[in-house]
């Protein structure tokens, strides 16, 4: 089973926390937007990730399991 | 009309056509219709009716062209599962509008879309049926369908009670998740998936919706068989589609047509420097040239970066400009955007301001290459597919039209009419009011 970055795109409201934990696989776009790598999260970032994923202010980003 | 085409040849010639459309081209009402077609088919359980319409290969008309019996099986599978009655919704928004399809075969033949939902609605066990169709339409299709449900009512013949719902005259009150929103008493706006629909629709029950060709579709499948139903059209995408067509002097044509037909046998003689938009405003640009070459099916137009989409076509003629219309198309997209995704909130209006820039005289260098950034920025980072085909719209232009571009830096335009070509509407959304 692996895990993937989804940002639902209604409720992300461009804080751009997820980009400053993350940087590794989410950038921002020119308009402060995140720009979400949508490979399976490797094990070593997967505690960066969950911190992304809680610093969310708008509960916009998650995991989807597959 | 034959189907003979290069490339993978029909299963039959489609001696048929047209198929849905009543031949006197008159509205259809239940003695007419039960004359032309006898009554419905049901097949007394739900599912029954899948293996028909697998075999047949029917796919979504409304323009994804999603195989039909996966969504039924989806649906039919989430109810049974969830132990939770689904719903069936005939969707015939038709908010594109370029198309006049959906609108044409509800004002014609509005009992074989309404024999199909009832034939949907009992394959998957629903039991009850929405009509989803807009309001606005030079034809009163809104009371044409109330007089074929009374009609209906009157002969006893329905199994499931079909309710007549009216869509906002918004270019995505037809998305499928937008139009969900809408029937649940929202606005009628795009929703994040997942979860699909099939799953958790309407009032969260699984929820089937299909073209409203779709299921007119369905309706002759269950009468006369998967076999006759890929009589026309290629191996791998059989059967007639309907398509609006517009050439160069403008005015829509509606016809049948078997899927795999050359697009010079449908749009005529093409003038060399013309071009083809093949799917309406989420669709493709494609130089006249190219167009000649191509076939109506996904297999031929993919190799131009088309799609088959609901059947729209439209020539643009040559004393047009190609950049003028592409940006006045793409300043209605960017505010027929809900809004509610940063990229296309952000994206389209920038590239709707700098086409305009690039359709005037002598435009900044940094305008062409803006656009261009911009449509890969948006391209699938919204809830709904709006960005994503408007970026294929914008792109497409870009290449069909680089010629004129390249004239206009020069501050050379080659259109010479100034009258619009595109069909907008004319009302803009300003508050949301307009959205519900």
């Amino acid at each position: 089973m692996s895990e993937k970055l989804l940002v639902n795109p209604i409720e992300c409201q461009g804080h751009g926390a997820c980009a400053e934990l993350l940087p590794e696989m989410i950038t921002l776009d020119e308009w402060g937007y995140p720009i979400v790598d949508g490979r399976p999260i490797p094990p070593a970032l997967d505690r960066d990730a969950r911190a992304a994923i809680s610093a969310c202010p708008t509960l916009a980003l998650r995991l989807l399991r597959s | 009309m034959t189907t003979a085409t290069k490339g993978m040849p029909a299963e039959g010639t489609a001696t048929d056509l047209p198929r849905l459309l009543p031949a006197s081209q008159q509205p259809e009402d239940w003695y007419a219709h039960t004359a032309r077609f006898g009554r419905i088919p049901f097949r007394d359980g739900a599912g029954r009716l899948i293996p028909d319409v697998r075999h047949a290969g029917l796919t979504g008309r409304g323009g994804a062209a999603f195989p039909v019996h996966r969504k039924l099986s989806a649906v039919l599978e989430a109810a049974t599962s969830r132990r939770r009655t689904a719903v069936v919704i005939a969707n015939g928004a038709e908010s594109e509008p370029a198309s006049d399809k959906d609108a044409t075969l509800l004002w014609l033949a509005p009992h074989l879309v309404l024999d199909g939902l009832q034939l949907a609605a009992e394959a998957v066990g629903a039991e009850q049926a929405i009509l989803y169709t807009h309001v606005d339409r030079a034809k009163d299709v809104g009371r044409r369908l109330q007089h074929a449900l009374d009609e209906r009512r009157a002969a006893g013949v329905d199994r499931v009670p079909v309710q007549l719902a009216l869509a906002p005259p918004r270019f995505l009150s037809g998305q499928e998740t937008a139009l969900i929103s809408h029937l649940a008493g929202g606005a009628a706006i795009p929703t994040f998936v997942p979860p699909r629909v099939t799953e958790r629709g309407l009032d969260n029950a699984p929820t089937l919706v299909q073209n409203v060709e779709t299921l007119a579709h369905v309706a002759l499948i269950a009468r006369r068989g998967p076999r006759w139903f890929r009589q026309a059209g290629t191996r791998a995408e059989p059967g007639s589609m309907l398509c609006t067509i517009r050439r160069a002097d403008g005015t829509p044509r509606i016809t049948e047509v078997p899927l795999g037909m050359p697009l010079r046998d449908l749009l005529g003689p093409l003038a060399p420097e013309s071009a083809v938009l093949v799917g309406g405003y989420h669709g493709t640009w494609i130089p006249a040239a190219a167009a000649a070459r191509l076939t109506l099916d996904n297999e031929s137009l993919e190799t131009a970066g088309a799609r088959v989409g609901a059947g729209i076509l439209l020539t643009l003629p040559p004393e047009h400009c190609g950049l003028a219309e592409t940006a006045r198309t793409v300043r209605y997209l960017a505010l027929e955007s809900a809004g509610q995704c940063g990229p296309c909130l952000n994206g389209l209006p920038r590239m709707a301001a700098a086409l305009a820039e690039l359709a005037g005289g002598r435009p900044r260098r940094q305008a062409r290459a803006d656009v261009e950034r911009w449509a890969g920025l948006v391209a699938g980072r919204g809830a709904c597919h709006h960005p994503d085909g408007t970026a294929r719209f914008v792109r497409s232009a870009l290449l069909t039209f680089a010629g004129e571009l390249d004239r206009h830096e020069r501050g050379r335009c080659s259109g010479t009419s100034r009258r619009p070509f595109l069909p907008i509407p004319s009302g803009q959304a300003r508050t949301e009011e307009d959205w519900t």
